[in-house]
């Protein structure tokens, strides 16, 4: 069997963490190879090293056969190795030529650039590859979707002949993902080897050819996609077997608790991003929002969360409007980037466990703050919500991703406000953090609460919700009910294609 | 340590380049600096208004604030602090004193909130603002000194009653007879302890702190940054007016043109190197006042130039490395803590 690439005896140690631990891993040419695990599987640390990112502490990598050092990524292209990020890796403001050629530009004998010559083989690669996108457009421009495909022709047009993806797909469309894959079997029957790092394993399912399962450094098993299952690599994943379902009980009351009513607001650059949008959520009901990035979900919780002022319309929570008010209404917020928005990452744990509640009577008078208070609160909530490890005074930056979230989840949900908001509440988190977060709104949706949650995971949003509404440009093409929906419809409304009535 | 070690050698090079043997120069810098009480005394003298302008430059940095501005602020403290001084002379001392100390903070705040004012609502940026507060500061200061109030022949203001002034400390410990070291090193002292009680013990200063290491999560847990903003360079500005109380109250007990000489920029320096902790900030400052009143004793011998480069090399070397040592403590920890995760 002929392989591509062959990674042998891979170890790693950050310090004491052995991040790679004796890793084999092959991929054959022209396959397209999954790799699955949780976070901190080690998943990411053995493609960087593949990558030229870091240098392995033992162990050796041959690629077609022949051993070679990869001592920095330019190395590694050199050797036709390329990797898209899960965090794009483009400027905005330049073109997508400019960005296709940057750091491997064409230049004329007095350093001009040649772009037009760089454009016609952007034209040419993206014919050939079925990648359709203007040479010319201002990357700031494109949708997710379409920088996605900047990103592919980056690494076709310095000839790659292994490609990396890590996590591609959280932030596409299912329409999107449906292209992407497409492409990657493209690239598979021009020979072309794509190898997929991801948490999704009807992903696996569905594209791959084979596949490599790491937890805790190791790799548990490799195996070809058609011998194995999905319920099979999740156990493979965690250790044991995973209850998938979640068990949703007692219906919503019919009192609203949470009422929004035809409310307009504008983006920070001051254009219209919600257009006179109502909703309304009972007590005891989840209603998901389904939209793709940039149609407004971001403005309308900033407005229910009263961190942004709306153009028009109201607010109104437990029949009390919070719009004219200074006060901030009672929701209990669980924003989109944790670190940046919701920690503080160099404050303790103890203090970012009151940020937000620092002004309640409770843990502050007029003037002092209460360090006896603050500190007993951290000492239940640690307790409580099971924040490792449970050391008070340990900055929040050291937590991992799933405690981190789970300190902002003891704070919010601590709060006891009638209305939650959830934006994004699992992103980033490997499987025990996202069942963490899915019991803890599901036992406040029990408690009677009304909970919004946004999230570009179509799978969480109808395992969670009660009603879908689905939002485009800033209004709310549809609602529907969870339970008579699949991906497929949602996608479908979240670009547009079907406006309300039509 | 090693920071000191190494500046000190290269001092050493400077000095046998321009002839001087360094053994002679130093052992007369240590000699003058530490090996006398009334070294001590002016050492002292020379590290209370660091401490305030310390204090002003770390509560800014803390809120995420760089004030340049204290050098303005402490002009215009300073100037006020001598004016309340001379003019209501009836008043017993233990209201005069509280009351010109008031009008110096009074006057340092005011200078403080202007800049801040202008970020909070036009998000003017700082730097740029409480530079140019500097500029006219000094402008006016220096108009109002040399046109209106000064002593002819002079570029000071008139004696401040004598009810005005803090006593020396050799009135107490007469070992320290001779410097000008007085009870504003305990007012500096006590500011300290304050600023460690606003930052760590009140609400507002938790989100002061909050803004400065994270606005946006700040504001997402209902912090207004804009009346944060200018409250903390008011209070940093207030720090700095009160510089005033150790040269017009307990030395001088004039204001004159020119005192300062950039306490207010090397209260930056002190700072940063005490990280911005009223603690680190005593010690940081008692370090800058041996390098200051040293390189005076030492201008017998090696001209003034040559002193203050000395004085930069050791300030240059010495944040450079503490910051360096502070990244490899803190990588440290952060591999223990992995540790412990596993």
């Amino acid at each position: 069997m002929m392989f591509s690439i062959n990674m042998q005896h891979i170890s790693k140690r950050f310090g004491n963490l052995r991040a790679n631990d004796g890793v084999n891993f092959s991929v054959q040419q022209g396959e397209i190879h999954a790799l699955v695990g949780e976070n901190g599987a080690g998943k990411s640390t053995l493609m960087n090293i593949l990558y030229g990112i870091h240098q392995p502490d033992e162990g050796s990598i041959l690629l077609n056969e022949n051993l070679v050092k990869l001592e920095t990524p330019a190395r590694a292209i050199s050797f036709g190795i390329g990797m898209v990020h899960q965090h794009f890796m483009l400027i905005p403001s330049l073109t997508v030529t400019e960005n296709i050629i940057l750091g491997n530009e064409l230049t004329s004998m007095l350093g001009f650039i040649n772009s037009s010559e760089a454009e016609r083989t952007i034209e040419q690669l993206s014919d050939r590859y079925r990648l359709p996108v203007n040479p010319r457009a201002r990357v700031e421009s494109l949708s997710v979707g379409q920088q996605q495909r900047v990103e592919l022709l980056k690494l076709l047009y310095r000839n790659a002949e292994i490609l990396i993806l890590d996590e591609p797909t959280p932030v596409l469309t299912p329409q999107e993902v449906e292209e992407l894959f497409h492409t990657l079997n493209n690239f598979k029957s021009m020979g072309k080897t794509v190898i997929l790092i991801t948490h999704k394993l009807s992903e696996v399912m569905a594209i791959s050819n084979s596949v490599t399962v790491m937890r805790r450094g190791k790799v548990v098993t490799r195996v070809d996609t058609v011998s194995t299952s999905q319920i099979e690599l999740a156990r493979l994943m965690v250790g044991h077997d995973v209850e998938f379902r979640t068990v949703k009980t007692s219906p919503p009351s019919s009192m609203p608790v949470l009422v929004v009513e035809g409310v307009s607001a504008q983006s920070d650059r001051h254009l219209p991003a919600v257009r006179n949008l109502s909703l309304s959520i009972a007590g005891g009901e989840i209603l998901g929002i389904a939209a793709i990035e940039g149609n407004g979900q971001s403005e309308l919780i900033q407005v229910i969360t009263g961190l942004r002022k709306p153009t028009a319309g109201k607010v109104v929570i437990k029949g009390q409007e919070y719009l004219s008010s200074r006060h901030h209404p009672p929701v209990s917020h669980i924003p989109e980037d944790r670190g940046k928005q919701g920690l503080v990452l160099d404050f303790t744990i103890s203090e970012n466990l009151i940020l937000g509640r620092h002004q309640e009577k409770n843990f502050s008078g007029l003037f002092r703050l209460f360090n006896e208070k603050v500190e007993s609160n951290a000492k239940q909530l640690i307790q409580v919500y099971d924040i490792r490890p449970p050391t008070k005074h340990l900055r929040v930056r050291n937590l991992s991703g799933g405690n981190q979230q789970k300190v902002i989840i003891a704070r919010e949900l601590s709060k006891n406000a009638p209305v939650i908001v959830a934006n994004h509440p699992t992103r980033g988190l490997d499987i025990w953090a996202i069942e963490f977060v899915h019991s803890s709104l599901l036992r406040e949706r029990t408690n009677g609460k009304a909970i919004l949650l946004v999230s570009s995971d179509l799978e969480e949003l109808l395992k969670l919700s009660d009603r879908i509404a689905v939002m485009y440009e800033g209004e709310i093409v549809t609602i529907v009910e969870a339970k008579n929906t699949t991906e497929r419809e949602l996608g479908i409304y979240m670009t547009g294609a079907v406006k309300r009535g039509a | 340590m090693l920071a000191l070690l190494l500046s000190f050698i290269i001092g050493g090079v400077f000095i046998l380049l321009i002839g001087k043997d360094p053994f002679v120069v130093y052992a007369m810098f240590f000699s003058q600096t530490m090996g006398s009480w009334y070294g001590i005394g002016q050492v002292l003298f020379k590290a209370t208004p660091l401490i305030f302008t310390g204090l002003s430059a770390a509560i800014s940095f803390r809120a995420g604030l760089f004030n340049i501005g204290a050098e303005g602020q402490l002009i215009i403290g300073s100037f006020l602090v001598a004016m309340v001084g001379c003019t209501f002379s009836s008043l017993p001392s233990f209201l005069l004193i509280p009351c010109a100390l008031l009008a110096g903070a009074l006057g340092g705040a005011l200078w403080g909130a202007i800049p801040g004012f202008l970020k909070a609502k036009f998000g003017a940026h700082e730097v740029i603002n409480t530079i140019m507060m500097n500029f006219v500061a000094a402008g006016v200061i220096s108009y109002l000194v040399t046109n209106v109030y000064s002593v002819p022949a002079t570029v000071h203001t008139p004696q401040i009653t004598a009810s005005a002034e803090l006593l020396r400390l050799d009135v107490f410990a007469s070992a320290f007879h001779g410097s000008p070291v007085n009870v504003s090193l305990f007012i500096a002292l006590a500011a300290c302890g304050g600023v460690y009680y606003l930052l760590w013990r009140t609400r507002f200063g938790y989100e002061l702190r909050a803004i400065g290491l994270n606005p946006i999560a700040a504001e997402y847990g209902g912090i207004s940054i804009a009346r944060r903003t200018v409250l903390t360079l008011a209070l940093a500005g207030a720090l700095a007016g009160l510089v005033g109380g150790n040269f017009v109250l307990g030395y001088k007990h004039y204001y004159e043109l020119g005192f300062s000489e950039g306490i207010g920029f090397i209260g930056i320096a002190v700072a940063l190197l005490a990280r911005n902790h009223p603690i680190g900030i005593v010690l940081a400052s008692i370090f800058f006042g041996i390098l200051e009143y040293g390189s005076l004793t030492i201008n017998t011998m090696v001209p003034k130039e040559l002193s203050n480069i000395l004085q930069a090399i050791v300030i240059l070397f010495m944040i450079t490395l503490t910051k360096f040592l502070s990244r490899w403590t803190t990588h440290l920890q952060e591999c223990i803590v992995q540790d412990s995760n596993v």
